[in-house]
């Protein structure tokens, strides 16, 4: 079972980073960060499984591609911007992480207003 | 689920908080410095190859281009 794998590499590397922050906190920021990306790097293929899947799905009951990867754009976006905030705040920067959020909301935004003003003009023409 | 990296950090970090210990306590500030950089410099160069693998591992599955 991959969970326990996973458990048991984040307990080891949470007690190495403790271990190490006394001397030198750079280094145990660090192993925070690695440990995340390993945890990342081993769900992503079952992810990317699962957007195939539900791409292929969605491919079949003819919605259009364009929203679709929207979709998929503005999770990637958030799940990046939330594990850049997620560092900074591990460091301590929380100024910094708020930042990022802030960055991450607005680049969503911009991403998604395509989409509402599809919709806009889709409610003004049923309303007579 | 290469572990070792992990490991490998952990190695580097405490050989260098040894290190600048050691270094601290001989009086040899300016060298002890120097270690600790040299360590993080090590450690930096393999946690930024770690990101860029999953930043382009996002980009191609997320269609982020």
């Amino acid at each position: 079972m991959e969970i326990i794998q996973i458990v048991a590499i984040s307990i080891i590397a949470v007690v190495l980073a403790v271990l190490i922050r006394q001397h030198r906190p750079e280094i145990a920021l660090q192993i925070s960060v690695v440990t995340g990306l390993l945890i990342f790097l081993t769900v992503i293929i079952k992810l990317a499984s699962v957007l195939e899947e539900l791409q292929g799905f969605v491919g079949r009951i003819n919605i259009d591609m364009a929203y679709i990867s929207t979709i998929f754009r503005i999770v990637g976006i958030a799940y990046i911007a939330e594990f850049g905030a997620q560092v900074c705040k591990d460091a301590g920067e929380n100024s910094i992480a708020s930042k990022i959020e802030l960055a991450g909301k607005v680049i969503i935004l911009v991403l998604a207003v395509p989409i509402l003003m599809a919709l806009m003009e889709l409610i003004i023409q049923i309303i007579p | 689920m290469d572990v070792n990296i992990i490991f490998k950090i952990g190695a580097i970090g405490i050989l260098v908080a040894a290190l600048y210990m050691v270094l601290k306590s001989t009086g040899r500030e300016e060298l002890a410095l120097m270690a600790a950089l040299g360590g993080l410099v090590v450690v930096l160069m393999m946690v930024i190859q770690m990101i860029s693998e999953l930043f382009e591992n996002v980009r191609t599955m997320f269609h982020l281009y």
